[in-house]
């Protein structure tokens, strides 16, 4: 009897065994492909590589796969993988300034430079089901446009007047902070919240970026710009003297253009809030940039009253690998605490009876 | 595929040597939450990262590794810990408290006292004693190095004022070595008195929350109380179904859907050990008669 509260080693691999066999699925339905999932489900590849922090397509399809399409089993999947790797170095800063844009849009003003470019997207698309995809299907060859090309950034036409506050300048000598190999201190600089932002859930900072729009630390924002498309990863080989180009990967950026009323010392001007991520993300890089913009309130010395402000929550509730372990840490066995707590609970329950029983005749005798 | 192979205790030697600095340090200032740079371990945060990053860090091949889980061998977290490191590691690994050189534990202290030579290594959830009274880490550092406990005091005695006692029956404050208040991790309060002067080192690691700290071999730890109001362990009295014991905690198991209860230890080890010593309780003939089939 006492055994079968026991959790066998056995058990454990059946579980195992049994996940394997519902990953596969009805084995009459051909298997998925690594390649299917990365040319197919693209853009949940390009959230796994995001918030797993590595560029690595292959991998993050493998991860979906293995998560059975648990995008942030898949995330944490990447994640282990990330944590045993050896790091060479840093690359230098990516130049979206020179990306070749396959989207680009603002809507700060009715034409820029370059143009407003729609790209593959979404947007005015009718959400109406398209049964024609249920079959397979061959769709359109897209109409071939305008080679790619490099275009000004929307806050560095801004810039020229002085309107909005200068990008900070990257010191060179400083090394670049990172919060997976040193721990985490609060106050934390720009570089180390834009680093969890980067890696953090896109529904919490969906929520919390949603949150101050609706007035939780309203922060006027304006897209400023959101561009897509390929930048240049380089890096500094010593042995070499120079920065040599590893490749071009997709990325997205957005730059929100926020309202700023200026304080004793500063002129009023706008200010910055960004977002970076691998792939197409624009959901993530935009509430990106609104967290990142609403974390400022120290430095520009706003009143910090809403969830978004503080960056102590922010940071330390973003992580989804974290937070899914913690909540579902709950699933493991607490019998032990559950037995203080009995203990306590009868304690407490049976002082309480005794008090009520006692009060009781008293209060007969007052009748 | 950008497949890799796995160091001796799966974390690589530079990471090993972060954490055996943060581990020295945290020896040297007993009681003291040192933040580490944890990494990402192939099993879920609050699943005993921590535990498991300090235990790799001090794993030798020779050592002998005993991995419990609410005082079992046999829960499955602990299956899977131990196995892990049987795989990643290849190190001898025991059910027996006397046996093993490291034992990595989860909401219990083994019964057995523990000898010199021997590391317990916590698994910690939340190692900050004074995070339900304030959330903010910035605020409880320096509470901590200002020494400032009187908040911590203040919740104890406005439980003795609502409840005529401490409410507090797991995860117990302590102070160690005079000086730092530390949650002793969720075990029971029962265990709280064998870190007070315990011969073997205990080490605790929290890995979501990047902390380690420690109690040297021989440190003096105090459950915090007031005079009038000592502290007090609870154990439910009744002796073991399985070996008698009535000394040991136990878990309550129940039995039938007509409320019946049997109380047996919830450390394994002790338990077992006590019936091969010929102890019985009152439901012992059961898994021995198991035990002879199989």
């Amino acid at each position: 009897m006492y055994v079968a509260v026991k959790g066998g080693e056995r058990a454990i691999e059946n579980a195992h065994r049994l996940l394997g066999h519902e990953r596969r699925g009805d084995r009459t339905v051909p298997e998925l492909s690594l390649v299917q999932i990365s040319e197919q489900l693209g853009l949940g590849v390009d959230r796994v590589m995001t918030e797993g922090s590595l560029y690595d397509r292959e991998l993050a399809a493998l991860a979906i796969k293995q998560a059975r399409g648990d995008l942030i089993e898949a995330i944490f999947l990447v994640r282990a993988f990330r944590a045993t790797l050896s790091r060479f170095g840093a690359t230098e800063p990516v130049n979206t300034g020179a990306m070749l844009v396959r989207r680009r849009i603002s809507s700060t003003f009715k034409d820029v430079p370059g143009g407003q470019v729609l790209g593959p997207t979404f947007d005015y698309t009718h959400r109406l089901l398209d049964p024609t995809l249920a079959e397979s299907s061959e769709p359109d060859a897209p109409v071939t446009g305008e080679p790619l090309a490099a275009m000004p950034r929307v806050t560095d036409i801004l810039g020229q007047d002085g309107l909005i506050e200068p990008s900070p300048e990257a010191d060179a000598d400083a090394p670049v902070g990172d919060l997976t190999r040193e721990p985490l201190n609060f106050p934390a600089d720009r570089d180390l919240r834009l680093q969890n932002l980067a890696r953090a859930d896109e529904g919490f900072l969906l929520a919390l970026g949603y949150s101050t729009q609706r007035g939780y630390g309203r922060s006027h924002p304006f897209a400023g710009e959101i561009r897509f498309g390929e930048v240049e990863i380089e890096f500094f080989a010593e042995d070499a003297g120079f920065a040599v180009p590893l490749g071009a990967i997709p990325m997205t950026e957005c730059q929100m253009v926020n309202q700023f009323k200026g304080s004793a010392t500063e002129a009023p001007c706008f200010t910055r809030g960004y977002g970076l991520a691998f792939g197409q993300s624009e959901r993530k890089t935009m509430s990106m940039a609104l967290v990142d913009r609403s974390l400022r309130a120290r430095e520009l010395s706003e009143e910090i009253k809403a969830p978004a402000q503080d960056e102590e929550f922010v940071m330390s509730h973003s992580d989804n690998v974290q937070a899914t372990g913690f909540v579902e840490h709950l699933k493991l066995p607490h019998y032990v605490d559950f037995q203080s707590e009995l203990g306590l609970l009868r304690k407490l329950r049976a002082e309480f009876l005794e008090a009520a029983a006692k009060a009781e005749p008293m209060q007969e005798a007052a009748e | 595929m950008n497949a890799t192979t796995y160091n001796f205790a799966y974390l690589d030697e530079q990471t090993k040597r972060m954490i055996r600095r943060a581990i020295l340090k945290a020896i040297a200032i007993p009681g003291y939450q040192v933040p580490f740079a944890s990494r990402e371990m192939p099993m879920p945060y609050g699943w005993g990262t921590g535990g498991v990053q300090v235990t790799a860090s001090i794993l030798g091949p020779d050592d002998v590794l005993k991995v419990i889980d609410q005082g079992s061998d046999d829960t499955t977290n602990a299956i899977s810990i131990r196995k892990f490191f049987a795989k990643t590691a290849g190190v001898a690994t025991t059910t027996s408290t006397e046996e093993a050189s490291v034992i990595q534990t989860r909401h219990r202290i083994p019964e057995a006292p523990l000898h010199a030579g021997q590391v317990l290594v916590y698994q910690v959830p939340i190692p900050e004693p004074l995070r339900f009274l304030e959330p903010r880490e910035t605020e409880t550092r320096r509470m901590h190095a200002l020494g400032e406990y009187g908040l911590m005091h203040v919740k104890l005695y406005e439980d003795i004022a609502r409840f005529g006692h401490i409410a507090t029956s797991y995860a117990y404050p302590v102070k160690v070595n005079a000086r730092y208040v530390m949650d002793p991790s969720p075990t029971p309060k029962f265990d709280n008195p064998k870190m007070d002067n315990c011969a073997a080192l205990q080490l605790f690691g929290a890995g979501r929350e990047k902390r380690i700290y420690a109690i040297p071999p021989h440190t003096t730890v105090v459950s915090l109380d007031f005079e009038d109001h000592p502290f007090s362990r609870y154990r439910f009295d009744a002796p073991c179904a399985l070996c008698g014991a009535d000394d040991s905690y136990l878990d309550e198991i129940v039995t039938d859907d007509r409320g019946s209860r049997m109380y047996v230890c919830s450390d394994t080890d002790y338990c077992e050990g006590r019936q091969a010593a010929g102890h019985h309780g009152t439901e012992s003939a059961a898994p021995h008669k198991e035990r002879a089939h199989g």
